[in-house]
């Protein structure tokens, strides 16, 4: 048996073959579409109608509505109402207004490791968090999944990030992908798959590692795979999927790869990526001092159970700097229960956040909460590109949770180990 | 046919191509003002058939299928490149816009005539007498291709299995 890549195991199998090579260019089935309600029901039915066919599967269809949830405008209720139309005609599993569809569709038990999946979102490589090859694509690209269940790509090389020892205390998955983006640039990932792997990916809970997938996007990559282990699998049996056979899908330790970098964990400090590109990315210690007007606690990269609760630990006891606004939009329905459960989101209500709806909100620029002119901003979102979250005007800086609620406390971006240092001398 | 060369170089980006403040005027605003940061000329000059050749990377950035759509309407025949930022090639490839890469574009110069053939995988400068060779495409992209894209591919499909029944 030649040694292959896990990229190259699952999309052998989806593809029919025994092996498949980089480059090669296949055909694949596709095991799970999923859609929401920005490039969805609005954008595929036109298409679907001009080819006069309808879903090849709706058992293997997830529609999630994120991107105009709460439906505050008139044209965003108008696409909200259109996807609910759709959903209930063509029979797909439909998740209204219960978060961000990267959270939502592995939380709801619908990703298991080995599939091959397309998304009509760009941070569709979330989903290799569970071992699964999961991808973004456009809304015509989408349009022929659902018509046919099948999809061309290209085999890629895999580039393998390997990250030795453990994260230090204050240090987040978030870290260490603003880290990346800053190392291997936004074209990085070359449109290969990065696979993470090493002891101190071993060691993050399932939330972290989907943070690191969900941003192989940011690199440019078309997947962002971390092999399943039993991490996963306790993950999916909570959520009600079934791991399947996943002992064996994993690259092989002899397999060719496109590139191998090496990276030390425990010397990673807390990063922040400054104003307009994630790749700016820098050590909150050699930032300038910045005052900020908003710390926002979103998107599905930054307000899962984890984030928040590593922004409570910050926050719990303390108060904002004056004039500082905080909003929290936890990434789904069900973590922001769990939150609720474990006393975290009455930290959020006590330091006087604003609670936002469980969805895309400003990191898509919608929504009332959007940037206004010249704010500054720190945020634990994907993307701080010109104008994304509001004004063009806005200046985003990225940073994980725990930075972003260290920043809400002392009103500047600051290194959140100094504020948990305070608190283990307390 | 024949067309003539425009020569960019590498990085061309999709806000390049399809700048996002003409978003709100759809594909013909976009077309007009494609590339106007490389090449002020270029929607005003480029011709149907007329072929683009890059560098490297081309079509990075975001992954509107807009930046392809611009391209089309002016009627380029195709674009070939060192290579291709990978959103853009799918999408590309999907709306029937040949791109191809090749290892050494050296030999064409900037208005060079020449012919784009996507079968036989090679860039034809007839004033020249000289044929720069491309990477062939995969079988099921070229017949991708050959039907004007994802869509009309399909279409095709379907009816000919309509026609079985
Ligand atoms: S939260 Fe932001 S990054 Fe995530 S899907 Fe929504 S718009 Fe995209």
């Amino acid at each position: 048996m030649m040694a292959t890549t896990l990229a190259e195991k699952i999309i052998a199998r989806a593809a029919g073959r025994d092996r498949v090579r980089p480059g090669e260019v296949v055909t694949a089935q596709v095991d799970l579409a999923m859609i929401h309600d920005s490039g969805g029901p609005r954008r595929v039915q036109p298409i679907l109608e001009t080819l006069g066919v309808g879903l090849w599967d709706a058992r293997k269809v997830v529609l999630i509505s994120d991107h105009f949830v709460p439906g505050d405008t008139d044209e965003g209720a108008r696409i909200l109402e259109l996807t609910r139309q759709w959903a209930k005609q063509r029979r797909v599993s439909f998740y209204d207004g219960q978060g961000i569809c990267h959270v939502v569709l592995p939380e709801r038990g619908h990703l298991a490791p080995g599939m091959l999946v397309v998304g009509g979102d760009s941070h569709s490589p979330t989903g290799g968090a569970f071992g699964a090859y999961m991808f973004g694509v456009g809304a015509t690209e989408m349009a022929g999944v659902l018509a046919t269940g099948e999809i061309w790509l290209e085999v890629p090389g895999t580039i393998l990030l390997e990250w030795r020892n453990r994260l230090s205390p204050g240090v987040t998955a978030k870290d260490m992908m603003l880290a990346l983006c800053g190392r291997l640039g936004m074209d990085g990932g070359g449109y290969q798959a990065v696979e993470y792997a090493g002891p101190a990916i071993a060691a993050l809970s399932m939330q972290e590692r989907m943070t690191l997938s969900n941003m192989a996007a940011e690199l440019g990559a078309q997947a962002g795979l971390i092999a399943p282990d039993a991490t996963t699998a306790a993950y999916l049996e909570t959520a009600g999927a079934t791991p399947g056979d996943w002992q064996g899908l994993r690259t092989d330790a002899d397999a060719a790869l496109a590139a191998h970098h090496v990276f030390d964990a425990a010397a990673l400090a807390p990063q922040v990526a400054a104003p307009h590109s994630p790749a700016n990315a820098m050590p909150v210690g050699e930032a300038p001092d910045t005052a900020i007007d908003v710390a926002y606690i979103g998107a599905c990269t930054g307000a899962k159970y984890d984030d928040l609760a590593a922004a409570a630990a910050i926050l719990r006891g303390r108060r904002l700097a004056p004039g500082v606004a905080l909003l929290v939009a936890p990434a789904s329905r069900q973590d922001q229960e769990r939150a609720a459960a474990d006393g975290i989101m009455a930290v959020f209500e006590a330091v006087g956040g604003r609670l936002l709806p469980n969805a895309c909100g400003i990191c898509a620029g919608y929504g009332a909460h959007r940037l206004g002119e010249d704010v500054t901003c720190i945020s634990s979102t994907a993307r701080n590109f010109k104008g994304r979250m509001g004004a063009a005007s806005a200046k985003v800086w990225l940073a994980s949770p725990l930075s972003v609620a260290a920043a809400a406390v002392t009103g500047r971006i600051t290194d959140p180990r100094a504020l948990l240092a305070e608190r283990g001398a307390a | 046919m024949a067309g003539r060369v425009f020569l960019v170089g590498d990085d061309i980006d999709t806000d390049q191509l399809a700048p996002g403040r003409y978003m709100a005027g759809g594909v013909e605003a976009l077309a007009q003002h494609c590339l106007e940061g490389v090449r002020p000329d270029f929607a005003r000059t480029v011709r149907p058939g007329d072929i683009l050749v890059a560098g490297r990377n081309f079509g990075a950035g975001s992954s509107r299928e807009q930046a392809v759509e611009a391209l089309r309407h002016l009627g380029v025949a195709g674009i070939v490149a060192h290579s291709f930022a990978g959103i853009f090639f799918r999408n590309a490839i999907n709306l029937g816009l040949p791109v191809m890469t090749a290892a050494d574009l050296g030999a064409v110069a900037d208005g060079d005539r020449a012919e784009l053939d996507v079968a036989a995988a090679a860039l034809r400068l007839p004033d020249r007498g000289e044929t720069v060779a491309l990477a062939p495409l995969a079988d099921n992209l070229r017949a991708l291709l050959a039907d004007g894209g994802l869509v009309p591919h399909l279409k095709k499909r379907f009816a000919a299995r309509e026609a079985q029944r």
